[in-house]
């Protein structure tokens, strides 16, 4: 059998290089060259539902919206990376990123503590980053010109929080957890600090990087019994200590940032976190009246209903193509510094809203929402109850 | 200070600690017994117990589906449970044994502890693409099985869980079993032999192999019924859960006195305690200073100071006679 066996490997082999001879070197006629766009995003681990979203986003407007480029005899491309959520994994991508001359900007990243670190890479080279979810102020504070977000930040996010903690859920005190990333201990440090302002008393305030074993920081709050509960991390780490602490008999309420917006939420911590508040910067689907058609389309072809975050870089990567279009016009080809120069420019609306961008690249108007968590199945996300919404303009950038 | 509030947590920290101590002696014994017998640590325990506790996920997943969950008494679910994730964990160590072990025996010391790394990271990556294309998922969620929910109220502050008994008695079962096979039968004279000389033992008519086999089997299927309880326990798993129990079982059983079993126990035990006390206490003590994230420092600090005092470790290390 030997020998027979490898010959048929070998034909085998054979036959799929001759098959693929044709789609490993493209030729395009009368093409110009080629437009790549990179995402970077978690796609896999824990916050890959949420990571996955952005790239599904991006990918369906990128096939949306090519259309102008193409005409021009741009051929226009998707890079998708996987940064994992780690802040060394996004750099170095970044660097491959940067090293390939065709790719004209970046739609990423999920986490600020992987994008802040990531833009410097991209800074180097002018290369534009519109990030669709990065709320950490230091992300645009840089006042680095190539970066750019269309979502709030967490310095407003907190004090959405607190407000409402103070003014709605009427709590006295409060324990404050976080898992001591840039994202999540930075908005509950926002959070901390204004509610504090309102009078509400902090009586804990905890960092953890546990994932599964939350027992031994639940007994102390349990003993100190708080009001309130928040959060300032991702639902990978928040669904399991909230499900643990109901069970544990905690009757607090629950609070979070944007970072709990996803439906594996209550994948995973099921009944006991409907009824919960969190705050967000990325309205679920239902309440952008445009955004309908978006959600049709993409559950027709990605067979999910979209993340959080997916709109966004849909929007996202509308912006970046229409800069792309307008460096590219009278048949001049775009290059990074064009790109970067003409986002500043470009007033969009899309379905997430009317996106215009000040001078550090934070979006002039963001919107805020307060929202609460309607059912215990995964598949009704979407459905969740907009309780508050918000229009706050980014603050002045810090004295340096 | 609030002093009652110091004392009224006590009661619910310390059965916090042994829970996690218990599941840190399941664990270790798997390190432990490969290393008793072979003098090498099997990294590639963690994926072993993480693949049990796949296994128990799957089974409770379909069970559930099937709408039997609820019908089924628990405790017959529980063990199935338990018994399937410990035959397949099981048979899973033995495998690996004779796969990426074996034929490395004779090789210097730090060659198969390379292919059990290696081993460790195929597993991990092996199980998030069988879970991606069986379930389109990989983090699994136990499904809640009411009865193990059950609270019962020992005073006003402390209670205690169903699943947290059921975690104790089934710990308190395995090891007792473990210790009567080892010190009671014929096989586990058999493994003792291995240990303490295997060409000895072999002139003496015991097929060193099959018990070599035997005991991936024993650690693998102790590790395997352990992951079970760790997701009955804490209610999420992934691929990658394994990597940080493991290395505090791996801890444990050195704190014990690796190859020692009854030392994997208490090993488990005080290193539980020590990180339900850190966790707990570290905060209220030093009013905020050094909160919760410092625990494992903490619980380090205090083996390296033990093994300082006692590297063998609390009950010694199994030292084995060398020509």
């Amino acid at each position: 059998m030997g020998s027979h066996f490898i010959r048929g490997v070998l034909v085998l082999c054979l036959a799929l290089a001759v098959g693929f001879v044709p789609a490993a070197s493209p030729v395009d006629a009368q093409g110009k060259g080629t437009v790549k766009i990179a995402t970077q995003s978690p796609l896999s681990g824990g916050q890959a539902a949420l990571g996955e979203g952005i790239k599904l986003g991006t990918q369906l407007a990128v096939e949306k919206f090519k259309g102008n480029l193409e005409k021009a005899g741009w051929k226009v491309e998707l890079v998708p990376f996987d940064d994992q959520a780690k802040p060394d994994v996004g750099v170095a991508n970044a660097k491959n990123i940067i090293a390939d001359k065709d790719i004209l900007g970046v739609i990423g990243h999920l986490n600020s503590g992987v994008a802040i670190p990531s833009s410097e890479v991209y800074k180097e080279v002018n290369l534009t980053m519109i990030s669709p979810a990065n709320t950490n102020p230091t992300v645009t504070d840089r006042g680095y010109a190539n970066v750019y977000r269309v979502c709030g930040r967490d310095d407003v996010q907190g004090v959405v929080g607190s407000e409402f903690a103070h003014g709605s859920l009427k709590s006295k005190t409060a324990y404050v957890i976080h898992d001591k990333t840039t994202y999540g201990q930075g908005v509950a440090e926002f959070f901390k600090a204004d509610a504090e302002k309102k009078g509400i008393k902090v009586i804990g305030f905890e960092g953890t990087e546990e994932k599964s074993n939350f027992d031994p920081i639940i007994t102390p709050i349990k003993a100190k019994n708080p009001d309130l509960i928040y959060f300032g991390g991702i639902y990978e780490q928040a669904a399991p200590f909230f499900k643990a602490a109901r069970e544990k008999g905690i009757k607090a309420k629950f609070l979070g940032p944007d970072g709990l917006d996803s439906s594996d939420l209550t994948k995973i911590a099921g009944k006991t976190v409907v009824g919960m508040h969190y705050t967000s910067v990325a309205g679920p689907v239902s309440v952008y009246p445009q955004a309908k058609q978006f959600a049709d389309e993409y559950k027709k072809k990605f067979g999910k209903n979209p993340e959080p975050f997916a709109a966004q870089a849909y929007d996202a990567t509308a912006i970046l193509l229409k800069a792309i279009e307008a460096s590219a016009k009278g048949g001049k080809a775009p290059t990074r510094d064009s790109v970067t120069a003409a986002v500043r420019d470009v007033k969009h609306t899309g379905i997430t809203g009317t996106v215009e961008f000040d001078a550090k690249g934070d979006p002039k108007k963001a919107l805020y929402f307060v929202l609460q968590v309607a059912s215990d199945n995964p598949e009704k996300w979407g459905d969740n109850k907009e309780v508050k919404r918000l229009t706050i303009a980014a603050p002045a950038a810090p004295k340096k | 200070m609030d002093f009652d509030l110091l004392v009224g947590i006590f009661p619910q920290v310390l059965l916090d600690g042994l829970i996690l101590g218990f599941m840190y002696a399941l664990i270790a014994l798997g390190y432990t017994m490969v290393y008793g017998v072979l003098e090498f640590i099997n990294f590639a325990h963690s994926e072993i117990f993480v693949v049990g506790a796949f296994v128990g996920a799957e089974i409770l997943l379909s069970l559930q589906s099937a709408g039997w969950l609820e019908r089924a008494p628990w405790i017959l679910v529980l063990l199935a449970v338990l018994l399937a994730g410990a035959v397949i964990s099981g048979l899973l160590a033995v495998t690996i044994e004779r796969v990426a072990y074996r034929p490395l025996r004779t090789a210097p010391r730090l060659i198969p502890l390379i292919s059990a790394i290696g081993v460790s990271f195929f597993l991990q990556d092996a199980v998030r693409l069988v879970e991606s294309i069986w379930r389109n998922a990989f983090n699994l969620v136990y499904p809640p099985m009411d009865v193990l929910n059950e609270r019962y109220e020992l005073t006003s502050t402390i209670d205690v869980s169903m699943k947290s008994l059921v975690v104790i008695v089934a710990a308190l079962l395995m090891l007792w079993g473990l210790h009567a096979l080892v010190n009671r039968t014929k096989i586990g004279t058999a493994i003792r032999a291995v240990a303490e000389d295997q060409a000895a033992a072999s002139l003496m008519g015991i097929n060193v192999n099959r018990i070599i086999s035997l005991t991936f089997l024993i650690g693998g299927a102790m590790g395997g019924a352990a992951g079970v309880l760790f997701g009955v326990q804490y209610g999420l798993i992934n691929p990658y859960t394994g990597f940080i129990p493991g290395l505090k079982a791996f801890t444990a059983a050195v704190l014990g006195g690796i190859g020692n079993i009854p030392g994997a126990m208490v090993g488990g035990l005080v290193l539980g305690l020590l990180e339900a006390f850190a966790a707990s206490y570290m905060s209220l003590l030093t009013g905020g200073a050094f909160g919760a994230e410092y625990k494992d420092i903490f619980a380090f600090s205090v083996l390296i100071l033990i093994l300082i005092f006692r590297p063998k470790g609390l009950l010694g290390e199994v030292v084995r006679e060398r020509a």
